[in-house]
């Protein structure tokens, strides 16, 4: 079964997105609007600025479609993306707010604090070429939420039920591990919902 | 475990995030906040838009220190700010305040007409103008992690900067299309590093991003700059000097992300209010023309 795999395409890292779910066989969708989320298997939130999405999220009144197909369907959050799908915000209120983390927004800094480090991602790879710019993180998770990456201490990359959020960008690199989890989630759920 | 800062990849990729947004110029903290509520990317801090930069005239410089600090306590989105072509210092000091994107920009009057920084130095991004191929490739290869047309600054007229973005995009299609033999010889005509042009043939793309500037008015402006294949769009005078601010900034960010959507392009066209006045590029002696500056 080709998986259809919907990347929110409002602003941000997109085509980078795209060609990672292309270069791992399944089909890529834009999703700018809620008719766009019918049909797909799974949506994938990308980087960009959070607060910016946000206003474009709100311009489209999509909020209710992402938070509804949110309740069924597995979505992958990469850092603004992350944001995204917090059910807190330091110092800000929810967005699409189903994946039970508090996050806080440009945890490491500005821009020039920016950097990529050799991450180990629990079931996913040992040496992950991760990316963080202007990054995230995650501050705690609800007890159920299973921790995948840290880096220094702080809480990188964490998976609760069928959503996934990491705080740096997989799609900046050619390393498509990460991407294919999201996809075996994706598929996994789709067999699970044709079973009932 | 080796951590590292400011490379190409994260440069680059600061870029990236960028994409399908609209970066708009502020002079104070309360345009930095009307830009950020109305769905901007990132600001562009200075002390004059380009229009009142052609009405003052004399020296442009590096915006005053305290005008980019205002503006970064202000927001949470990037704050990028300009330093003159060629001025070390300029670019030195507004790193070392951490704004999170420096455009390397033609709008401020040249500090060195022979050179551009080596960019690659810096730990903080640089954005840079261009008007062809060979430009945008010197500029890359100097190390800009993100490239804008130059257009013609200030002038609410986006006639230039169609023209430089159709420029820069033709160029790219030939060199893509070009066998690798010729590549040596298209650098030599372009004036353009031959490393950067092989990048673009096995790509198929520019390396950086490529967004639009230089006399974005209105909204449909910024869809037609979407539709010749820009990433994002930079509006510098076009948003605060158009009558209303607030209602121009939601609809030019509307429509730069819906550049297809033509209803809906319509619609938040309506009673915005009067844009930027314009002027005539012929109007412009080749002095005033800003696009002139860079090498």
């Amino acid at each position: 079964m080709v998986m259809n795999i919907g990347v929110l395409a409002l602003q941000g890292a997109v085509t980078e997105h795209v060609r990672a779910i292309q270069s791992c066989g399944a089909n890529a969708i834009l999703v700018k609007s809620s008719n766009d989320l019918a049909q797909v298997d799974g949506l994938l939130l990308p980087g960009g600025e959070s607060t910016a999405m946000r206003r474009l999220i709100d311009y489209a009144q999509l909020l209710p479609a992402l938070q509804e197909f949110s309740m069924e369907k597995p979505v992958f959050g990469t850092c603004a993306g992350l944001i995204l799908l917090a059910s807190e915000i330091e110092n800000e209120t929810p967005h699409i707010g189903k994946m039970r983390i508090t996050a806080r927004r440009n945890a490491f800094g500005r821009q020039v604090e920016s950097f990529e480090v050799p991450l180990s991602i629990r079931g996913v790879k040992e040496d992950f070429s991760a990316v963080f710019i202007r990054a995230p993180k995650i501050v705690s998770v609800h007890e159920d939420v299973e921790v995948l990456a840290t880096f220094e201490g702080d809480i990188v990359c964490a998976r609760d039920r069928h959503f996934i959020a990491c705080s740096f960008h997989p799609e900046l690199t050619n390393d498509l591990s990460l991407m294919q989890y999201f996809l075996a989630m994706c598929r996994e759920k789709a067999e699970e919902q044709v079973a009932q | 475990m080796s951590i590292l800062k400011g490379s190409e990849v994260v440069k680059r990729g600061m870029a990236l995030m960028q994409k399908g947004g609209v970066i708009m110029d502020v002079v104070n903290a309360e345009q930095a906040k009307i830009a950020e509520a109305a769905g901007a990317v990132a600001v562009m801090a200075l002390e004059r838009v380009p229009s009142d930069i052609r009405v003052a005239g004399g020296v442009a410089r590096m915006a005053d220190p305290r005008i980019v600090e205002e503006v970064m306590n202000a927001v949470s989105i990037p704050v990028m700010a300009k330093a003159r072509i060629g001025h070390i210092v300029e670019a030195r000091v507004l790193e070392s305040m951490g704004v999170d994107f420096i455009d390397e920009s033609e709008v401020l009057t040249p500090a060195d007409e022979e050179f551009h920084l080596l960019k690659s130095q810096y730990t903080v991004p640089f954005v840079c103008g261009c008007r062809d191929l060979g430009e945008a490739a010197r500029r890359i290869g100097e190390g800009a992690a993100m490239l804008r047309t130059k257009g013609e600054p200030g002038t609410g007229n986006i006639v230039e900067a169609v023209r430089h973005m159709r420029k820069v995009n033709a160029q790219v299609r030939a060199v893509v299309a070009m066998n690798e033999d010729e590549l040596m010889t298209e650098a030599k005509n372009l004036g353009a590093p031959f490393e950067v042009l092989l990048a673009i043939k096995q790509e198929g793309r520019l390396p950086v991003v490529n967004f639009a500037a230089g006399g974005v008015a209105t909204p449909a402006d910024a869809a037609l700059m979407m539709e010749l294949g820009a990433d994002g769009v930079f509006v510098g005078s076009g948003i605060f000097k158009a009558e209303n601010p607030e209602k121009f900034a939601r609809a030019i960010v509307q429509a730069t992300t819906h550049y297809q959507d033509y209803a809906l392009i319509s619609e938040v066209s309506k009673e915005i209010g009067v844009p930027i006045k314009g002027i005539d590029i012929r109007q412009l002696v080749p002095s005033e023309r800003m696009q002139e500056r860079g090498w």
